[in-house]
């Protein structure tokens, strides 16, 4: 009895269990540490990119980094057609998924009866788990031939990479937009349904203005996935590193993007080279416009609501 | 058109919105599975890839996969977990936690290619490991720490707050009542996000085209520091750079890559709704 | 007179938020009695009470002046270990927390973590902690379900022989009837007159007329200051202040 009361001892004592003390010390020192880790991985990544990449900052004219030219057995490293056959991808893909997805999550949302909605919900979520590099094959083996028998002269367009650019981005753009539709107070929409709307009017002028900042956030993360998305779009998109000329037909030519560059090119590349480090800086390029999208969105919703909004996403 | 015309009008067309949306991702999985099936064999997982990839199985692929997704498991967990228990237990409401999370939710916006240069950059050449399992482990680890960071600490923060003021009023130090009142029931939950950042890691491509895939190696890794096949890689191989390469095969490897991913979100949604049943409060 | 368990001197206390939860507050409560902090809602009590084991530390950002002297030392300097002060000085909260898991594992939780080993050890002090709890008879067959399954006066007899268990010289109840039946808090009251002869205990009642009921000695709060305390023979039939007495009264409160 006495012996088993010890620890309960009458005084208050000091450290009486020291040795437990100091496993504990140690683990929440582990853990502490552990929680800065990912301010020093980001900082990290960010130096190693430099590291390689700036000597093409330093050794490329900049008139020529920004020209019209990327042809790098030649040494023209002007990185403009990447970025345009990046946009153009982008544009396309935000184009197709955003009113694709806005109307689903409305459907899923308002109309759709609940058994339903049970069966949808999963099947988009599925969509979310298909790795790129499954959707880019079937993109190219069954998408693009089915794009050049509409008439274009080849089926490796940017519309092919849009088109499944967007699909990937779906599942996102649906969370979010949900997530964004359902934090609408249930009042707007009864006062509205109250003095006589229809349900879609409700929704088309009380539920989406009210929704808007969730919805930017959807726009601008579907974005950032666009622009950063390689394997698919390095396989359907032709890979042809020209400025597109301007009209209608611009979203029907083979481009080359920025990820897709990097990832077709590297492989072949001389450590070291200009063309190495011209690799890296699309590679700072890429990551400062993931920042540059983090911090427009952050400031929309905050960090905690976009690290909720991120996670539909990752 | 009267009001209720439009109101009709507006549901046929949410629906029929829906249907594009949600038709083509069937047909995707049918039609893989239409095409993948009748490769799928013992032989197909279990030989290696002969007569320059064009028959033969994807031992090497499949197995350079399952060691990469061991690996970035080893490297992710510990410190996404440990972050996970920083930020929901121990972390105040300063600037340095705002920072943390602003690195998290940013690391989880890096597109995955310039996760490969960072790997490329720092494991293979900085450190000198050359394109190996270890240069690719720790690159797909670091790319898969902010779902399992964010996954987790939800987890841990779902753990009901009296459980934690019970164990301390019981005399509870604050790790032990971390070890014994919320680790084990956050647990469903951590596992979940485990599970979801692997299926995730085991997709992948980028990331690992210049830290460790090899375009053919029939023969199996050594150690760590050896390359390795990995499915994702071996489908774009495949699909783009051999030439003459029957197409069954290709639908083959597609259905394998696509089944393992699936089968990760698979078991993470019954792990969670397993756990959710069980659970007593 | 004896010297006091527990002192408190010139207590102050700021929430992160500026405001002041207490105002110079002292007073002494003494061994072997029942010591009710009783006042309107925000007047301090709770926070008063989560003071006395230090689980108001984790309250981020909160200011503290003054004293909580337990057994004449004080209960802040910073070589105390806060694990053993909360084995001293146990607490039961307002609503019945129970730890998932079976009864028993409940009741051994804080014993195996002061480093109690033997099962014979831990069997005894389980049927010794629910027997004073009035819980044994009830729980005996089933040590090993799980505490979810109780009532809610059982889960709350439970938590009192959770803190039983530990042996503790202090134990501070927050309003543990809040969520009761009249039954339930019956038994939990006469179990009450029974527990002070080995422990002092200090509680926050639920009513007034709880109060008057259980304690021995007796404080009113009000917004954070010490209004009057003393026995409770006087304290409820003839209160000092007039404050006292309209709160007693029922005229506000």
């Amino acid at each position: 009895m006495a012996a088993a009361n010890q620890p309960l001892d009458a005084s208050i004592p000091p450290d009486e269990i020291a040795e437990r003390r100091w496993g504990e010390l140690i683990i929440e020192g582990v853990i502490r540490v552990a929680g800065i880790s990912s301010i020093v991985i980001i900082a990290l990544i960010f130096l190693f990119l430099l590291r390689e990449g700036l000597p093409a900052f330093l050794d490329i004219p900049l008139r020529q980094l920004f020209g019209t030219r990327w042809y790098p057995i030649e040494e023209m490293f002007g990185l403009l057609p990447l970025l345009v056959g990046s946009l153009i991808v982008t544009v396309g893909a935000v184009a197709i998924s955003l009113p694709l997805g806005l109307t689903t999550a409305i459907y899923l949302g308002e109309i759709a009866p609940p058994w339903l909605r049970e069966i949808l919900k999963p099947i988009i979520e599925v969509l979310a788990g298909i790795p790129s590099i499954v959707l880019g094959f079937l993109g190219w083996i069954a998408l693009a031939p089915l794009i050049q028998n509409l008439g274009a002269p080849t089926g490796l367009t940017a519309f092919t990479g849009s088109l499944i650019l967007a699909y990937m981005s779906l599942p996102t753009i649906i969370s979010i937009a949900e997530d964004a539709l359902y934090a609408v107070p249930k009042e707007y929409r009864d006062g509205a349904l109250a003095i006589g709307a229809t349900q879609w009017q409700a929704i088309w002028r009380v539920v989406l203005p009210a929704a808007r900042p969730g919805l930017m956030i959807a726009v601008m993360l579907g974005i950032g996935r666009a622009i950063g998305e390689t394997m698919a779009v390095m396989m359907v998109t032709g890979n042809a590193a020209n400025i597109p000329s301007l009209g209608s037909g611009i979203f029907f030519q083979p481009v080359r993007t920025m990820t897709a560059t990097i990832a077709a090119e590297m492989g072949e590349v001389a450590q070291g080279s200009l063309h190495y480090s011209t690799l890296f800086a699309i590679g700072i390029v890429l990551f400062l416009i993931s920042f540059a999208i983090n911090a427009l969105a952050g400031r929309l919703v905050g960090v905690e609501g976009l690290r909720r909004s991120r996670g539909g996403m990752l | 058109m009267s009001r209720q015309q439009t109101h009709k009008l507006a549901v046929v067309v949410l629906t029929a919105v829906a249907a594009i949306v949600v038709i083509p991702i069937i047909l995707v999985i049918l039609y893989v599975v239409w095409q993948g099936l009748p490769m799928l064999s013992w032989a197909f997982l279990t030989e290696p890839p002969r007569n320059g990839m064009t028959e033969g199985g994807i031992m090497p692929a499949l197995l350079g996969t399952i060691i990469l997704t061991f690996g970035t498991a080893i490297v992710s967990f510990p410190l996404s977990i440990a972050t996970a228990i920083y930020l929901a237990e121990y972390a105040g409401d300063n600037r340095l936690t705002r920072w943390i999370r602003m690195a998290i939710v940013n690391l989880a916006g890096i597109p995955s290619i310039v996760y490969g240069l960072f790997g490329l950059g720092m494991f293979v050449l900085f450190l000198g490991f050359g394109t190996s399992i270890i240069a690719g482990s720790l690159t797909l680890g670091i790319m898969t720490m902010p779902v399992v960071i964010s996954t987790a600490e939800e987890a841990i923060l779902a753990v009901p707050q009296q459980f934690r003021t019970v164990s301390l009023s019981l005399g509870a130090s604050r790790w032990q009542t971390i070890r014994y009142q919320v680790l084990p029931h956050a647990l469903p939950g951590i596992i979940t996000g485990i599970i979801l950042g692997l299926g995730r890691a085991a997709g992948e491509t980028a990331p690992i085209l210049f830290t460790v895939a090899a375009f053919y190696l029939p023969e199996l890794p050594r150690s760590i520091f050896d390359q390795t096949m990995a499915l994702p890689y071996h489908l774009y191989v495949i699909a783009t750079q051999v030439p003459g390469m029957p197409l069954q095969i290709q639908y083959g490897v597609a259905l394998v890559l696509l089944l393992i991913v699936l089968s990760f979100t698979l078991v993470a949604t019954l792990v969670r709704t397993q756990m959710r049943r069980r659970r007593e409060w | 007179m004896t010297d006091p368990l527990i002192a408190v001197r010139n207590l102050y206390l700021t929430y992160a938020d500026e405001t002041e939860a207490l105002r110079n507050v002292s007073l002494d409560i003494h061994r072997n009695q029942v010591f009710v902090l009783f006042g309107p809602s925000r007047a301090g009590k709770s926070t008063l009470l989560r003071l006395f084991n230090r689980l108001s530390d984790l309250i981020e950002g909160t200011q503290r002046r003054g004293e909580v002297l337990l057994a004449g030392r004080d209960i802040f300097a910073p070589e105390v270990n806060v694990s053993a002060l909360r084995r001293r000085v146990s607490m039961v909260f307002a609503v019945p927390t129970p730890l998932p898991g079976s009864i028993y594992a409940n009741i051994t939780y804080g014993l195996k973590l002061a480093g109690v080993r033997s099962e014979e050890e831990l069997g005894r002090r389980v049927e010794r902690s629910l027997r004073q709890a009035a819980l044994w008879d009830e729980v005996k067959d089933r040590l090993e379900s799980s505490a979810f399954a109780l009532s809610g006066g059982q889960k709350q007899r439970l938590c009192i022989a959770r803190s039983l268990a530990l042996e503790p010289e202090v134990i501070l109840l927050d309003n543990p009837t809040s969520g009761l039946d009249p039954i339930s808090t019956a038994t939990v009251e006469e179990s009450l007159y029974e527990l002070k002869a080995r422990y002092t205990i200090v509680m926050v009642p639920h009513s007034v007329q709880q109060a008057a009921r259980v304690a021995d000695n007796a404080a009113f709060l009000l917004d954070g200051e010490l209004i009057e305390s003393g026995p409770a023979a006087r304290m409820f039939v003839h209160p000092q202040d007039k404050r006292t007495e309209d709160y007693i009264t029922g005229r506000f409160g």
